[in-house]
């Protein structure tokens, strides 16, 4: 079985199968981690079933972005739309996830047909805005539903039914919606995998490459583009139906603009059009946002005792200035995505060697 | 009547703020082809430099002064350290640095600043209604805001239109290598543009201070606005923002005027409240969206 | 004259007050290689671009193989067997010489809605590439990226793609533009044996390769036809050696 021992052939592929086994074991050694004191394990679990579905949602955007060329800067608006699918079903009495989930993904995948048969015909930065003006469009649709929460958004009462299969409530729930979610994503990175390397996603990659030469092949390309654009909102629909059971809430702020960026920046700062690209982004972006303020404080703290013993204290002043230095994180994350921008284009999957193919 | 004299007063009042911060964002846009999403932290550090030097000098209107020049510093500062750099590169690399400089300045605001927002107290004069007609009374300052947006415009036109300036600006947003090759210095120039950019974005936030509270964010949703407009009306076209603000500014202000009554017909009060706004601001989308669909490069826009 | 491979009537296009196509009509005979020469501006690049659907006529007709095509979009164009090569080089840059000509392969076997199969390990894809590739003798250049070939080899690479597609009718838009004096002989004596098997329209600069390959040659003036005829025919055209071969040979 060479097919399956190829991977580890390179530090690109080992990197990507030690973040995946890693991911797959946390529910097995975050206790051990929760008894050494260094994270609770319910916190580590929320964490990180939020990087997994995030992981998910960025995953389709890369389709389309990382092979598609297609800047879409409204993704966020299919993950409420999945979410607002489970919130409002669930509203009303129907809890089953072999309702939701399959209506979920479904709506989104007609919703991103809509959008993209209107917004494939613009190129450019004019495609980028108008992405951005049909989930601005939605994401106002959902501040105007008065009897769903409006602006305040609607707590969602239970999870989703899969008739008993996965625990929804006891203390399994969590362990067991962790797993979930990482097998959804272990399915939707197979997918892509598949989709960009068969004949469709050669078309597509194509089509990112140079449009103007895939038709002249004899390709139309818009179709190819349009499909794509739909596959990837029904994935991201997935994440977003996911995403509400994992908050059980559901509010605007799921699509707001600011959303679609951060996917964006996902996409980007884990390497565009490489498979496990987004997965790095999501991890990165959401451990820089969860953790950046408590090593910020580490940094902190230490340049502050350094200079208490070189200077001595008068000089040094009091630490909780320092440390009050650290709730700004944000301006941290900025730089950081801006260096990437500037300096590291590869993403951090280029930082473990180049893709064997562009 | 009155209350519809009223509302298109305000209508144009907000579309001539969202000129001013359109104005900048197409002409960098047009000529540099850079996406700044950062062009709204430019409209809030307008606001936080006004709030801080009226305070400081006791006047709002020297505060304002004392701002403009603030936000030129700024403006180049940020064009000469970062934006400078992201020129040759692709849009998806500007929104993206340019979202990391949005973060950035929020947090930088909150450190100066703090948290919490801030109001803006307006001289006396400027604070009272003046009397349009006998039975038409205005708020003062929102008049003063139509009257100083109108000349900015005005302004604006001539200079671009009619100086030797202006003519780089319109040369170099048709054609980019067409002003190198006439002997220009495109780093000044752009380096020009981009401050004045950020002066006409400060002046929009500091008009608008008054009127909304001075806030961390302010403007990251107005950005959306002032990017709607300028695609609407082209990318690079001055007479397209304009046209695309006015319209803007006339369907949020009237669309949030007279929908909640429209609504109340049909649907329960509290409900016709939640929409109205909501459906305003739907309906600028859906008119970029009907405008692209129909015009995929904008009402005046010669590129893609 | 009914069986003309590809049949011009009429076409006009203007570009604001400039009129790129004027009234133009033109026929291209199946098997013959027929060249469009004309200087700067005669609209020869505007006319291939209108062929192959990149830009729609103002007025008039375009037939290809007995069928009106003049409202086609350019996709549909190259499925009846009308393919194009670019004056500038524009292959796809980050897919590999093999990948470029298997994605013209894929192009012609049908439409691409095929989810699961990995397309680079399909013989039915990669056969028939290698063998285009042969063909214009880039076979040992197949697994390079194809930013990375040199400048001739790219235009070669140009060919194989359309060669790929198996057309009836090749639009060749200045195949040798920026080739040295060998490459350009490379790539004649590779049209010169695609002679007879592929109709082809040639927009060229190079008067040597035109006068060595051609059939026919219309000369392009303004939009116009100033003339058609057999090589002999245009170098004795009294008309065509003032308006261009005088200045644009010297």
């Amino acid at each position: 079985m060479t097919g399956m021992t190829a991977p580890l052939r390179t530090w690109r592929g080992r990197v990507a199968v030690g973040l995946l086994v890693m991911l797959a074991l946390l529910p097995w050694y975050s206790p051990w981690l929760d008894a050494a004191g260094i994270i609770s394990q319910r916190f580590a679990l929320t964490v990180m079933t939020r990087v997994v579905i995030l992981a998910i949602a960025a995953s389709s955007l890369n389709l389309i972005l990382g092979y598609g060329g297609m800047v879409s800067f409204g993704h966020a608006v299919y993950i409420g739309i999945g979410g607002y699918t489970v919130g409002i079903l669930t509203y009303h009495g129907i809890g089953s996830g072999f309702v939701q989930f399959p209506l979920a993904i479904l709506l989104s995948a007609l919703l991103a047909l809509a959008i993209g048969a209107l917004s494939l015909r613009t190129r450019g930065v004019y495609f980028i805005m108008i992405t951005l003006a049909f989930a601005q469009l939605l994401y106002y649709v959902a501040v105007g539903l008065e009897a769903y929460g409006a602006d305040d958004g609607l707590t969602i009462g239970r999870r989703s039914d899969f008739a008993g299969l996965i625990p929804i409530r006891g203390p399994n729930k969590f362990v067991a919606f962790y797993l979930l979610s990482f097998v959804v994503l272990l399915l939707v990175l197979g997918l892509v995998h598949r989709l960009v390397n068969s004949r469709f996603g050669m078309a597509l990659r194509g089509t990112k490459s140079n449009d103007a030469r895939m038709q002249a092949l004899g390709f139309p390309t818009f179709r190819y583009r349009i499909v794509a654009f739909a596959i990837a909102g029904a994935l991201c629909g997935l994440a977003g139906a996911l995403l509400a059971n994992h908050t059980e809430f559901i509010s605007p702020a799921m699509m707001h603009w600011t959303r679609s960026g951060d996917l964006i920046v996902m996409v980007v700062l884990g390497g565009m059009g490489s498979l496990l690209g987004p997965v790095y982004g999501a991890v990165a972006f959401l451990l820089l946002e969860e953790f950046l303020p408590a090593a910020l404080a580490m940094v902190l703290t230490w340049l502050h005792a350094g200079l208490t013993a070189v200077l001595g204290a008068a000089a040094a002043g009091d630490l909780d200035a320092w440390l009050k230095m650290a709730e700004y994180w944000q301006i941290a994350l900025g730089t950081i995505l801006i260096l990437v921008v500037l300096y590291a284009r590869g993403g951090i999957d280029g930082l473990f060697g180049r893709s064997r193919h562009g | 009547m009155t209350l519809l004299i009223e509302q298109l007063l305000n209508g144009i009042q907000l579309g001539l703020l969202m000129f001013l911060l359109a104005a900048g964002l197409t002409l960098v846009f047009g000529i540099m082809d850079l996406v700044n999403l950062a062009h709204g932290s430019l409209y809030m550090f307008g606001a936080y430099f006004c709030a801080s030097f009226s305070a400081w000098t006791g006047s709002f209107v020297v505060g304002a002064l004392l701002a403009l020049p603030a936000a030129l510093l700024l403006g180049v500062l940020v064009e000469v350290v970062v934006v400078r750099k992201l020129y040759r590169r692709d849009h998806l690399d500007h929104v993206l640095a340019t979202f990391g400089l949005i973060l950035i300045a929020n947090d930088l605001v909150r450190l100066v600043w703090g948290p919490d927002g801030r109001r803006i107290p307006l001289p006396a004069w400027l604070s009272q209604p003046i009397r349009l007609t006998p039975d038409l009374p205005y708020p003062a300052y929102r008049f003063a805001v139509i009257l100083v947006g109108a000349a900015v415009a005005l302004l604006l036109y001539w200079l671009v239109g009619r100086t030797r300036t202006g003519m780089w600006i319109r040369a170099g947003a048709s054609n980019r290598t067409m002003i190198g090759a006439l002997g220009v210095n495109v780093e000044a120039l752009f380096t020009l543009v981009f401050g004045l950019g950020a002066v006409l974005a400060a002046l929009a936030g500091l008009m608008a201070a008054p009127i909304v509270t001075v806030s961390i964010g302010m403007g990251d949703n107005i950005l959306i606005l002032a990017f709607v407009i300028i695609v609407i009306g082209g990318i690079g076209s001055i007479k397209g923002a304009f046209i695309a603000a006015m319209v803007v500014g006339m369907i949020d202000t009237v669309g949030r005027a007279f929908l909640p009554d429209l609504l109340k017909s049909f649907l329960s009060v509290a409900a016709a409240n939640t929409a109205a706004p909501a459906i305003s601001s739907m309906m600028i989308y859906l008119l970029m969206a009907g405008v692209l669909v129909w015009r995929p490069t904008g009402l005046f826009g010669a590129r893609s | 004259m009914a069986d003309a491979m590809l049949k011009i009537d009429s076409l006009i296009k203007r570009f604001g007050g400039l009129v790129a196509t004027d009234s133009l009509s033109l026929e291209v005979e199946p098997g013959e290689v027929h060249a469009l020469i004309g200087p700067n501006g005669a609209g020869k690049t505007t006319l291939i671009a209108q062929l192959s659907g990149f830009l729609r006529p103002d007025a008039g007709r375009i037939e290809f193989a007995g069928q009106d095509i003049t409202d086609l979009p350019a996709a549909a164009r190259v499925r009846l067997g009308l393919a194009r090569s670019f004056q500038i080089t524009s292959v796809l840059r980050d897919f590999t010489a093999l990948d470029n000509v298997a994605l013209a392969e894929q192009a012609r076997q049908g439409h691409s809605f095929r989810f699961w199969r990995p397309a680079r390990a399909d013989p039915s894809l990669r056969e028939p590439a290698r063998a285009a590739l042969r063909e214009v003798g880039l076979a040992d250049r197949a697994d390079v990226v194809a930013a990375l070939l040199s400048h001739g080899e790219q235009r070669q690479l140009e060919v194989a793609m359309a060669l790929a597609s198996d057309p009836r009718m090749l639009l060749l838009d200045e195949p040798m533009a920026g080739m040295g004096p060998e490459e350009s002989a490379r790539m004649v004596e590779l049209l010169r044996g695609l002679r007879g098997r592929r109709t082809m329209l040639l927009v060229e600069h190079d008067m040597d390769a035109v006068f060595a390959l051609a059939d026919r040659i219309t000369v392009l003036v303004y939009g116009r036809a100033l003339a058609t005829g057999t090589p002999a025919e245009i170098r004795a055209n009294r008309e065509v050696r003032v308006a261009y071969l005088g200045e644009g040979d010297g």
